[in-house]
């Protein structure tokens, strides 16, 4: 008997505990299929989030450390530093890393610190209930924003990669989206980019992952992933604002 | 060989001779000496130097160098060690060691940059968020903040803790002939620590535990270690305290004047003694327990640099027992030794015993 699909080995068999539907499931899966191509010596360290992705360690073979809502970057910033051989990674949501540790992430890119960032961006504070994100796009209806994001009050949202780009310690910043088949390939391959930049200590590394929240935004997972592909992305163009690596891989 | 050295200098070379692999470091007055001297040794070594772009982002970068088995400084002053607090209390959670020095300033808010000591509480209570306690040295030289240096680094990977240096911006600013004796360290196994090799068992570094029980029985461990470091760690100085009618407690640069004070007094007949904390956390509450029961002594007079901080850990040990008296000066004023002899002058003359 011939296996065709299987699990990746970089992924655990606890279960996880998001909600159905949820990107988070997707995005874990070919960060691990990417793990799985690189050499087993290639030593890796994860970097968790508070949010909705706060077990994340569970649910990974390697090893973690678990920072504090939005310190991501800075923890990163001292592991890689200290074990300058290893692939390090963070892992963020929108909330943590686009409102309470902007700072923190803005200085890691300017640093050019060698590790990557993935960043799900699905709009909403999840874990908390669906509050109205720092992404969260205009009129956009949350449950701290019950009548739409108004600009006029509420502001506008940020657009990470456009603010990331301009800095020069930012080797490679891309934004993909897991919507369909073709974007999710899309996303390991960029992935898989970011980790070979880092591995070639290139500089700091982001990919911006547009993702779903279906029990937050009230939608079936297929209706969730049709508002990405037909609202979210006018308001977030995917593509990649800044490669250094050239040719490699 | 004794060399002249600046407190804040001395703490840095301290801690590089107890092998600090990484320092991450904000500038802030009275502290910066610390950062530069850092920057100018390590940045021409093997080991790690971050100017970070605030307090919590050094203490998160110092958390992310702990959990890689690193030995870990930062320093700051109290504004700064206010945003370190939610980091140090991660740090606990986690149990990873780190050693933090607090050169501290004029509070609240903004105060200023003077000598003060308005940081005892922010650093014996915890100072963030859970049950928590950091292990606190304060040094009243130099050369004890050099001593103190390399007992922190010892304490915080003994316990896996967060371990304080806690002094006043005098003492990181003046200069005084120190040796720096020759230490080898303890290596401490951590095997807690991540590596990143997939081919050993996977580690994580984590303070959630999301299951009450687990959480519980979290805290209760801690609390156990907490026990130990109290029954083992406590540390402190008597001057002239076998005889003493009248105990002072003070600690840090505050003791000295009081020291200086104990001297003037004994000239004129007055049987006084000093006790000074040198753990603050853990507080020698038993010690001061003891002299409280000492029919010879009659009154204690506490001394800071602040409102009346620690008094309140000298009330928990000495109880109803004594009178105490509070001398207490703030904003970068401080009492002089004349003062002290003052005001022990007119407890005298009252009489102690009828002293309310």
């Amino acid at each position: 008997m011939r296996i065709l699909f299987s699990k990746p080995k970089a992924l655990s068999s606890i279960s996880t505990h998001y909600c159905p539907g949820c990107g988070h499931g997707i995005i874990h899966r070919i960060i691990a299929e990417v793990i799985d191509e690189l050499p087993q010596d290639q030593k890796i360290i994860g970097v968790a989030p508070v949010g909705c992705s706060v077990f994340i360690y569970d649910y990974f073979n390697f090893d973690f450390v678990a920072a504090a809502h939005g310190r991501a970057p800075a923890v990163a910033t001292g592991v890689k530093r200290s074990i300058r051989d290893a692939l390090v990674f963070s892992y963020q949501g929108d909330g943590d890393i686009a409102a309470i540790g902007t700072s923190e992430i803005i200085h890691a890119a300017a640093r050019g610190e060698s590790f990557t960032a993935i960043f799900v961006n699905n709009g909403v504070y999840a874990m908390t209930g669906g509050q109205m994100a720092p992404t969260s796009i205009p009129g956009q209806i949350t449950v701290s924003s019950p009548y739409g994001r108004d600009p006029k009050i509420q502001g506008y949202h940020i657009k990470l990669c456009e603010m990331l780009e301009p800095l020069d310690g930012v080797a490679f910043i891309a934004r993909t989206s897991i919507h369909n088949i073709k974007n999710i390939e899309m996303t390991k391959k960029i992935i898989r980019k970011a980790f070979d930049i880092q591995i070639n200590e290139l500089g700091f590394s982001i990919i911006e992952i547009l993702s779903n929240c279906p029990t937050n935004w009230g939608m079936t997972p297929i209706k969730s992933m049709k508002r990405i592909e037909e609202e979210v992305i006018k308001y977030y163009p995917l593509g990649i604002f800044k490669d250094k690596g050239g040719d490699i891989k | 060989m004794k060399m002249l050295v600046k407190g804040n200098e001395a703490i840095a070379e301290a801690a590089i001779r107890a092998g600090c692999d990484c320092f991450f470091g904000y500038p802030i007055t009275p502290q910066t000496e610390l950062l530069q001297y850092m920057a100018k040794k390590l940045l021409r070594s093997n080991k790690v130097f971050v100017q970070a772009e605030s307090e919590v982002g050094a203490i998160n970068m110092a958390y992310g160098a702990s959990s890689c088995g690193k030995r870990v400084m930062t320093s700051s002053s109290g504004p700064g060690i206010s945003l370190k607090q939610e980091g140090i209390s991660y740090l606990a959670g986690a149990e990873l060691p780190c050693v933090i020095v607090n050169v501290m300033r004029g509070g609240p808010g903004l105060g200023n940059i003077n000598v003060a000591q308005s940081d005892y509480f922010q650093a014996v209570k915890g100072g963030g968020h859970g049950d928590y306690k950091v292990i606190t040295l304060a040094p009243n030289s130099v050369q004890e903040a050099v001593h103190l240096t390399y007992l922190a680094f010892d304490l915080a990977d003994k316990y896996r803790n967060p371990t304080m240096i806690l002094l006043d911006g005098m003492l990181g600013q003046m200069m005084e002939a120190v040796e720096f004796e020759d230490i080898s360290y303890k290596e401490y196994n951590k095997d807690f620590a991540v590596t990143g090799d997939r081919n050993k068992e996977k580690r994580i570094t984590n303070s959630l535990y999301i299951i009450p029980e687990e959480l519980e029985n979290h805290n209760i461990k801690l609390n156990k270690k907490y026990e130990i470091i109290k029954e083992n760690e406590v540390l402190f100085e008597e001057y002239q305290i076998n005889d003493a009618e009248i105990i002072f407690v003070a600690f840090g640069t505050c003791a000295r004047i009081v020291k200086s004070a104990v001297k003037k007094l004994r000239l004129n007949g007055i049987k006084v003694g000093l006790f000074r904390p040198i753990t603050l956390w853990p507080f020698p509450e038993k010690q001061l327990e003891e002299y409280s029961l000492n029919d010879k002594v009659k009154m204690f007079i506490d001394v800071e640099f602040n409102m009346g901080q620690m008094l309140e850990d000298v009330k928990i040990a000495i109880g109803k027992r004594k009178n105490i008296y509070f001398i207490g000066r703030t904003g970068g004023m401080i009492p002089s030794v004349d003062d002290i002899v003052e005001k022990v002058g007119e407890l005298v003359e009252k009489g102690v015993e009828n002293i309310v």
